[in-house]
Parts: structure tokens; C-alpha cells; sequence
């Protein structure tokens, strides 16, 4: 179960105490977060709601170590991000971060099949390891057709997917979506929500999701609203269940 | 003069090919030696990038192309001009002038020290006594065959059996003067720039009636942009003395007489004179120009240079921030600061390393081109050849990579650490 106040136990995957998170602008400080709370349990499907400006990105970038914390501490599967040098930050994000953004941020210059093998070459997979991890990832999102286009080649629900691939490739501990569904159709912004509730399902992915859409986000399991700061819980829905492994 | 065309086609061919060559050997040891330390960022994406944005990208190559063709195209001038005056002195010959004299010009040796310059030890010696030239240089003016106008042509008066002693001039054309009258032989270069000087035309100058009686090779050294007649000849029309000359050069028996040599000509009480090899001799006098080449052409170099890298760091700098999404995405992604300055640094690299080999390769055809200068030491026109050599092209390149880390230095660590979060914010 999501907890936002404080509660939660020792166990849970992912850990915020405190958190707070102020930006200095033009000599003006902005508390974005003060006093953040939250746990997650591995397996769970969360979304972020809140108007724009409450600071659902902040705190995924947060989550993500994307960026650190003003005061408060973040725990993810045992290791406490918050005092981590950058350099080591950076290695942690390759080994348990997938990100997900809403502009796919594909590098246009690359096929999708080197797109999605990127997090892999910094790991010490051989080239036939990488390949057959590429090809199970592409598979998961139904691209295995399309490894060879470039981004410019694929609608933006494909290119989405692909971003979803690269993601999931590496087998991160959770996956980090700001924003899913925001440039695309309801048909695209349904299958892509389709992928990430198997990979949540039957993959067992425990997955944050930052949304404004509440269509999207009612297909979450957990629904938390970003207020002045602080974190308030929203609906529960039953968890999904399934079984297997991306990669 | 066709063969020669061919050969001089054939040769810069070849020398393109093998330049590639080279080229391809070392960046494929460079990239592997890089690699590891690229942090896997995949070099496809680096060259993929550099062709996506080819417009600012061919910018930057030609800034830098022509950095590194003016850079080569002055040194090889420099390394030209030095090489020809080098070539005119001969490691088995050594030079002997009045102490002090700085160069032959301002040299004054009498014929009672020439006789005793004669008998020295070291002296090589041939059928007709010792080998040794006493020599007198004058500077004469003659019309260019292109302008009209006229140019000092560099005049040495020498002894009949000079050819003896720099065994590397040969007589092309007719023969050589015979001693005591006007008679003059041209060197090679002398003959195509100036007007009359062809065998069997008479010219006057200096006063006097010339025949021009044969054209000599002097194998590219400065000889062949002189003309030479008999020392006693010049000396009475130039109204000099008869019995003082400007220098004398002896052959030595061997190499290594030089300085038994100079040991016996210095100790002798009876001569003030200074004693140098003449390759020593000529090296010297090539110093004031070649540094005034070099210092000419690294001050236009490092201008256009300066012009170079702010084309590279426009480049690279538009390229990160044409990029900055991919770049945020990448180090989301997990890959390192220091992955991100070596990916964006071998970008620069590689579009540096085309401007350099472009550079190279305009100038190539520059090799062998005969042009002239004032030999300010002689007051006298010289002419020289564009010397490239493979050393000249390892500088180019060299050049050429400098100004990519210095143009993409900046733009490659601006990349990498610009914060994340700010970088996926802002786009």
C-alpha cells in the first residue's frame, strides 16, 4: 500500500521522509515540497496528480535522482540516494531508473533499436546480449517490426513506445513516467497506458507516473494529489497482478 | 616538361593516398585507444550528429582547412627557402672569410693569404693543385623576363675550376667560361627569370659586354639564381681591387679535415680569418628569412586560427543546444559527465580532423612550386620551392586538433554539466 504519512515500514521500495524542496528565483525563495512523506511498496502503479506548478515533476525528479532534495532523505531498495556524490548518482539512476518523458526524447539520430540498447552499453553486456535484451524489450511493446526506423519514421504512439522499451531494457528497479500521454491521441495514449499496466501486471514493475490526465491516471492503483507541498492520497484501486520478466 | 608534369602528378597522388592512409591507421588507433574512455557513448551517434547538422559542421571544416593551408603552405616556404640555401653548401667543402665577416659580402681575402690558404692541410687536391675557388660576389641589376623590370641577380666571380669543388653543379647547356674573358655561365633559375640569359646571348651589365656561354644545374641550391664568371673578370669590371677577393672555398680531403683545417688556418699568424663548413655557412644566412617566414606565417596562421576556433565553438556550441534534450536524456539515462565532454570533444575532433586533412591536401599541390624572394643577406633575388614534407603535414593535423579541443572543449563540458532536472525542465 502507498502511504504518504510517514507510517510506512522499513520494507517498502521506495522511501521519502521530509522531503522539501525550495528554488531560488530571482532572489525569491518557492517551497515546491515541505515535508514530503511517502512509501511504496515494489509492484505498485502510482499516479501523481496536481495542478501545474504543485511539483509532481520536482519530486519525480527527486524519486529519480535527477536532483537532490533541499532537507529530507530518499531510501530506494536499501540505498539512500540523498548524500550521493553525482558521479555515483549517475551509475545508480543506470542500474534503477527508467525513465518515461512525455516527449519521448528519443535521439533522432539513432534507430530504435540503438535507442533502447543506450542504458545497455553501460553495462558489460556482450553485443549478442544486448541484442537479445533490445529484441525482448521491442517485443514487450510490440515494435519488433520497427527496430530499424528512426524516431522520425514512427508515430509519436510508437516513438512513446520505444521510450517505454528503452526503459525497461536494463530491468530497472522502477520506472519513472512524467507526463505518458501528454502529446498523444486517446487511441495511442490508451495503448501506451495498455503496455505500462503490463508491465506492471504481469511484469511486476513498480511504476510513478506523474499525470493531469485523471482518465490516465484512474488506471493507476494509486492515486496521490500533490497540495501545497505535501502529498494527499487520493483513490485505491486493486493492485494488478501477473507474472514474468522484461529482460 | 610533360614527364616531369606526370611525375609531379604521380607523386602528389600518392602522397594523398598515403596521407589517407596514415590517416585511417591513426584514427582507427586513436578511436581504440579512446574508446574506453568514451564511456560507450556509441561513435555512430557522434558522426550521425556531425551529418545531421552538416551545414554549421562544413562552416567550421573550411575554417579550419584553411587555418591549417595557410599554416603548412608558410612553413613549407620557410622549410623551402632554408632548404635551398642549405643545399648550396656541401658538408666536404668549408669556407674561409676575413674574421669577423658576418657573410661573404663584407669578406676581403688577399691572394698573399689565398697562397697560404692553398698549402693548408686538408685541402683536397686534383691534377691542377689544390681545390680551392677564390670567389667575388656582386649584385647586378637584370630585367625579369615577366615584369620587364629589373631584379638583383646575385654575380660570383670564381675560379675556372669551381666544378671541381661543388661537384653538384653541372653544366646543362653549352660549357663552362673560359678563364680571363666576359664570359658567364647562368644557373638553371636564373636562365627561365631573367631576361637574356640563354646561351649564346651577349648582355650587357655592370659596365660590361657579357656572352652568356652555358646554363648550369646546381641540383636546387641557391646557385642556380646566380650567374658565375671568372673572379679576376668580375673583380676588374665591378673596378675592385685585383688582388683582394670576398671569400675562398676549399674542398676538404675529407669530412673530417675540417678541422685540422681550421686548427692550421687559425693558429697561422699570417691570416685573420674565420673558417666554417659551408653547410654551417649557408644554414646561417638562411636564419633571418626562415624565422621571418615562420613568424609572418604563424601570425597570419594564429589569426585565422583564432577566426577557426570561434567557427568550431559556434558549431559545437549550437550542437549542444540543438541537443541539450538528447544530452539531459543520456545523462537521465545514466551515462557520466565525463562520457558527455568526451563524446561532444570527439565530435570536434573528428570535424577538426577533416578540416586538417582538407588543409592538407589543397596545399599538396603547392610542393615543387618555384617562387622568389629578396635574400636579405645578399640584397639578391632567390629562387626557392614549396618544400612539404610529411613532418610539415603532421603539424597541419596536429594544427588542426589543437584548435578542436579548443573549440570544443567549452561547448563539450557546457554539455555535460548543465544540471539534469534544469535540462529536461527547460526544453
Amino acid at each position: 500500500m502507498v502511504k504518504v504519512d510517514g507510517s510506512g515500514s522499513q520494507s517498502s521500495l521506495i522511501q521519502a521522509r521530509d522531503l522539501d524542496k525550495t528554488y531560488r528565483r530571482g532572489g525569491e525563495e518557492i517551497d515546491v515540497l515541505q515535508g514530503l512523506n511517502l512509501d511504496v511498496e515494489a509492484g505498485e502503479f502510482v499516479a501523481f496528480m496536481g495542478p501545474s506548478g504543485s511539483g509532481k515533476s520536482t519530486l519525480l525528479n527527486l524519486l529519480g535522482g535527477l536532483d537532490v532534495p533541499t532537507r529530507g532523505r530518499i531510501t530506494v531498495a536499501g540505498d539512500e540516494i540523498t548524500h550521493m556524490s553525482s558521479g555515483r548518482l549517475t551509475e545508480w539512476r543506470a542500474r534503477h531508473v527508467g525513465f518515461i518523458f512525455q516527449m519521448y526524447n528519443l535521439i533522432p539520430v539513432l534507430t530504435a533499436f540503438q535507442n533502447v540498447e543506450l542504458p545497455l552499453l553501460l553495462t558489460k553486456l556482450s553485443k549478442a546480449e544486448r541484442r537479445s535484451h533490445v529484441e525482448t524489450a521491442l517485443g514487450v511493446v510490440g515494435l519488433s517490426d520497427r527496430m530499424n526506423h528512426y524516431p522520425r519514421q514512427l508515430s509519436g504512439g510508437q516513438e512513446q513506445r520505444v521510450t517505454i522499451a528503452r526503459a525497461i531494457v536494463s530491468d530497472p528497479t522502477f520506472l519513472l513516467c512524467d507526463e505518458p500521454t501528454g502529446d498523444l491521441d486517446r487511441k495511442s495514449a490508451d495503448d501506451v497506458m495498455t503496455i505500462i499496466e503490463e508491465l506492471v501486471g504481469r511484469h511486476h514493475k513498480t511504476v510513478l507516473m506523474v499525470t493531469h490526465d485523471p482518465v490516465v491516471a484512474a488506471r493507476a492503483s494509486s492515486i496521490l494529489h500533490l497540495d501545497k507541498g505535501v502529498l494527499v492520497e487520493g483513490k485505491h484501486t486493486t493492485p494488478l497482478t501477473g507474472a514474468g520478466g522484461v529482460a | 616538361m610533360l614527364p616531369k608534369l606526370f611525375f609531379g602528378f604521380l607523386i602528389t597522388v600518392v602522397a594523398i593516398f598515403a596521407l589517407l592512409l596514415v590517416l585511417v591507421v591513426v584514427g582507427g588507433i586513436v578511436a581504440g585507444l579512446l574508446a574506453p574512455f568514451l564511456g560507450n557513448v556509441p561513435v555512430s551517434y557522434n558522426f550521425r550528429s556531425i551529418r545531421a547538422r552538416w551545414t554549421s559542421t562544413i562552416v567550421a571544416v573550411l575554417g579550419i582547412a584553411g587555418t591549417v593551408g595557410v599554416f603548412v603552405a608558410m612553413l613549407s616556404l620557410a622549410r623551402g627557402f632554408k632548404a635551398t640555401l642549405v643545399a648550396s653548401g656541401s658538408p666536404d667543402n668549408a669556407l674561409v672569410m676575413r674574421a669577423g665577416s658576418p657573410s661573404e659580402m663584407m669578406g676581403g681575402v688577399t691572394l698573399d693569404s689565398i697562397k697560404v690558404i692553398q698549402d693548408a692541410p686538408g685541402i683536397a687536391r686534383g691534377p691542377n693543385g689544390p681545390l680551392v675557388t677564390q670567389e667575388v660576389v656582386g649584385v647586378m641589376p637584370v630585367p625579369l623576363i615577366s615584369t620587364g623590370t629589373d631584379a638583383n641577380v646575385q654575380t660570383r666571380g670564381v675560379s675556372p675550376n669551381v666544378l671541381e669543388i661543388r661537384k653538384f653543379v653541372k653544366i646543362e647547356q653549352g660549357r663552362m667560361f673560359h678563364p680571363g674573358v666576359s664570359e658567364i655561365v647562368v644557373g638553371k633559375n636564373a636562365s627561365k627569370t631573367y631576361s637574356g640569359l640563354t646561351v649564346g646571348n651577349k648582355i650587357d651589365m655592370a659596365g660590361g659586354h657579357w656572352e652568356v656561354v652555358g646554363v648550369f644545374d646546381a641540383g636546387g641550391s641557391a646557385f642556380d639564381s646566380e650567374i658565375w664568371c671568372d673572379s679576376h673578370v668580375l673583380n676588374d669590371i665591378l673596378k675592385r681591387p685585383s688582388n683582394i677577393f670576398q671569400s675562398v672555398t676549399v674542398h676538404l680531403a675529407s669530412t673530417d679535415s675540417f678541422k685540422t683545417l681550421k686548427d692550421s688556418l687559425t693558429s697561422d699568424p699570417r691570416l685573420n680569418v674565420d673558417v666554417i663548413r659551408e653547410v654551417d655557412y649557408y644554414a646561417k644566412q638562411s636564419t633571418t628569412m626562415t624565422t621571418l617566414i615562420t613568424w609572418l606565417g604563424g601570425f597570419v596562421a594564429a589569426i585565422m586560427a583564432i577566426g577557426a576556433i570561434f567557427g568550431a565553438l559556434n558549431t559545437m556550441y549550437s550542437a549542444v543546444s540543438e541537443r541539450g534534450r538528447e544530452i539531459a536524456t543520456m545523462r537521465a539515462v545514466g551515462f557520466s559527465t565525463w562520457n558527455v565532454i568526451l563524446s561532444f570533444l570527439f565530435e570536434a575532433l573528428l570535424i577538426s580532423i577533416v578540416g586538417g586533412v582538407i588543409g592538407c591536401l589543397a596545399v599538396l599541390p603547392l610542393n615543387g612550386l618555384t617562387t622568389s624572394t629578396m635574400n636579405f643577406q645578399t640584397f639578391s633575388s632567390i629562387a626557392f620551392a614549396f618544400k612539404i614534407t610529411f613532418k610539415l603535414l603532421g603539424l597541419g593535423l596536429l594544427f588542426a586538433l589543437v584548435m578542436g579541443v579548443l573549440g570544443g572543449l567549452l561547448p563539450a563540458v557546457r554539455a555535460a554539466i548543465r544540471p539534469v532536472a534544469v535540462a529536461l525542465r527547460e526544453l
